[in-house]
C-alpha cells in the first residue's frame, strides 16, 4: 500500500499510573481520515478501560510520558495529568 | 448584615473538595426575565437610553458599587442567599474582576452560516495562578438549561491544580466531568481554578450564561456560618484497619472523598492539598484529615539540625 494513502488516527489515554494495564482517567481521539470528528466533552466513557486494552485492539503505542523526579519544595503541587500514552492506527484513505 | 444566608461548614467543605457550591433557582423568575431583557437591550442598535442594560464595570470596582441597588444585577447581588454565598467565600467588599455574558447561538444559525458547531476546549480561566487565596466565579443561568442546550462542562475537584489556561485542551474527556443542567435562576459559585468549557447548543434558543469573577480583599478565614463547625468536625479516625463505620457527612468525610479522575498517586496529593486549603479557611494550621499532613510533619529533625550526612 502506498504510504501516501495512509492516514493516522491518534488515541490519547491518560492512565491512573505509569503501567499500561492501569485504569483510564481521561482520553482524546483525533482522526486523520476525517471520518470521525471528536471534540471536548463528546463522551462520558473512555473507548478502552486501560492502555493494554487499546493495544489488544490494534493501537500502536508511540509515546509514553517519562517519569520525572520531584523538584525539591514542589513535591505536593498538582498540575497536568502525569501518565500520558499516545497510540496510533494507520488507516487506508482509499 | 443579619439577613445574609451564609454557607454552612459542610457546604464550605464541599467547596474545598469539589471547587463549587450550587444554589438552585436562587434568583426569582422576575429578575431572570429582567436580566435577559437588559442584556438584549444592550445589544439593540437603536437605544433610547431609558432601558435597563448590563453595565460595563471597570476592574477593581467593589461589588456593591458596581451594581447599584434597584438595577437587575444590583438586586441579584443583594439577594440574601447570593450575597451570603459571596461573602462566605470572598468576604464583604470583594472586587469585580470582570463580568461577561456568554451566549451560545441556536444550532440553525451555524447551519445558515455553514459553520460547524464545536465545543470549547477545556481550560482554566485567566493564567497560571499559584496564589493560596482564591477568586470565585459566579456562573448564573437566567433560563432553564436542559442537556441539549450545552451547559458548561466542568470537572469537579480540579480547582487546586496549577495549570496554564488552555494547556489542558488535549484532555477532551475526563472521568467525572459534568455538564451543567439547571432550572432558571441557578448560580454556581466556582473556585477560579475549576477546569471547564462551553458545550454545544442543539436547541433553537440562545443560551445565556452570565459570568462574574470576584477578588477577595480580606483574608478568607472563617467567613461562613461556622455555628455548625463543632458538630461537623471529627477527630482522627482509623484509616486502614477500621472496626466501626465512619461518621458520614463530617468535614473530614467530605474532604476525603475522591473523584473518578484521580490518578493513583496524585489523588493522594489532592487530599493533602484539600487539608491545606481547609487549614487556610479555618486559620488553623493544626487541622488534618486521615493523617495525611500530620505524617509529613512528623519530623524530629525539622528544627534546622543538619542531618545531611
Amino acid at each position: 500500500m502506498d504510504s501516501q494513502d495512509l492516514r493516522q488516527q491518534v488515541l490519547v489515554l491518560y492512565l491512573s499510573n505509569s503501567a499500561l494495564d492501569s485504569r483510564v482517567v481521561a482520553w482524546a481521539m483525533y482522526d486523520g481520515t476525517g471520518k470521525e470528528d471528536h471534540m471536548s466533552g463528546d463522551s462520558e466513557e473512555p473507548p478502552y478501560q486501560s492502555g493494554i486494552a487499546a493495544l489488544r485492539d490494534g493501537w500502536r503505542l508511540f509515546h509514553v510520558s517519562p517519569l520525572q523526579d520531584h523538584v525539591s519544595g514542589d513535591e505536593f503541587r498538582t498540575g497536568y495529568f502525569k501518565y500520558e500514552f499516545l497510540f496510533e492506527k494507520l488507516i487506508s484513505n482509499g | 448584615m443579619a439577613n445574609l444566608k451564609k454557607l454552612t461548614s459542610l457546604q464550605m467543605a464541599s467547596f474545598a473538595a469539589n471547587g463549587y457550591v450550587r444554589l438552585d433557582e436562587v434568583v426569582p423568575s422576575e429578575l431572570n426575565e429582567r436580566f435577559i431583557q437588559a442584556f438584549q437591550n444592550g445589544r439593540e442598535e437603536s437605544k433610547d437610553g431609558q432601558q435597563e442594560e448590563i453595565p460595563a464595570v471597570p476592574p477593581g470596582t467593589p461589588i456593591l458599587e458596581a451594581y447599584a441597588k434597584g438595577t437587575v444585577l444590583g438586586d441579584i447581588m443583594r439577594l440574601s442567599e447570593v450575597r451570603g454565598a459571596i461573602e462566605s467565600l470572598v468576604g464583604a467588599g470583594s472586587l469585580v474582576d470582570h463580568h461577561f455574558v456568554h451566549t451560545l447561538p441556536p444550532a440553525s444559525l451555524f447551519k445558515k452560516n455553514n459553520r460547524p458547531q464545536r465545543s470549547q476546549h477545556i481550560h482554566q480561566d485567566s493564567t497560571i495562578d499559584p496564589r493560596t487565596s482564591f477568586d470565585i466565579q459566579l456562573f448564573y443561568y437566567p433560563q432553564d438549561v436542559p442537556r441539549e442546550m450545552g451547559g458548561t462542562r466542568f470537572v469537579p475537584g480540579t480547582h487546586l491544580r496549577i495549570v496554564s489556561e488552555s494547556a489542558i485542551a488535549r484532555y477532551q474527556n475526563i472521568r467525572g466531568q459534568e455538564h451543567i443542567t439547571c432550572q432558571a435562576g441557578t448560580i454556581f459559585f466556582m473556585h477560579h481554578g475549576m477546569w471547564h468549557g462551553g458545550g454545544i447548543n442543539h436547541t433553537e434558543k440562545y443560551r445565556y450564561l452570565y459570568k462574574l469573577r470576584l477578588n477577595p480583599v480580606i483574608p478568607q478565614v472563617k467567613l461562613w456560618d461556622t455555628s455548625d463547625l463543632d458538630q461537623t468536625e471529627d477527630q482522627f479516625r482509623p484509616i486502614f484497619f477500621v472496626k466501626e463505620a465512619r461518621r458520614q457527612n463530617t468535614v473530614q468525610d467530605v474532604l476525603m472523598r475522591g473523584h473518578p479522575w484521580f490518578e493513583g498517586d496524585t489523588g493522594r496529593i489532592e487530599l493533602i492539598q484539600r487539608v491545606k486549603f481547609w487549614r487556610r479557611l479555618l486559620g488553623d494550621p493544626s487541622f488534618d484529615a486521615d493523617y495525611w499532613v500530620s505524617r509529613l510533619e512528623c519530623d524530629p529533625y525539622q528544627n534546622g539540625e543538619n542531618t545531611d550526612y
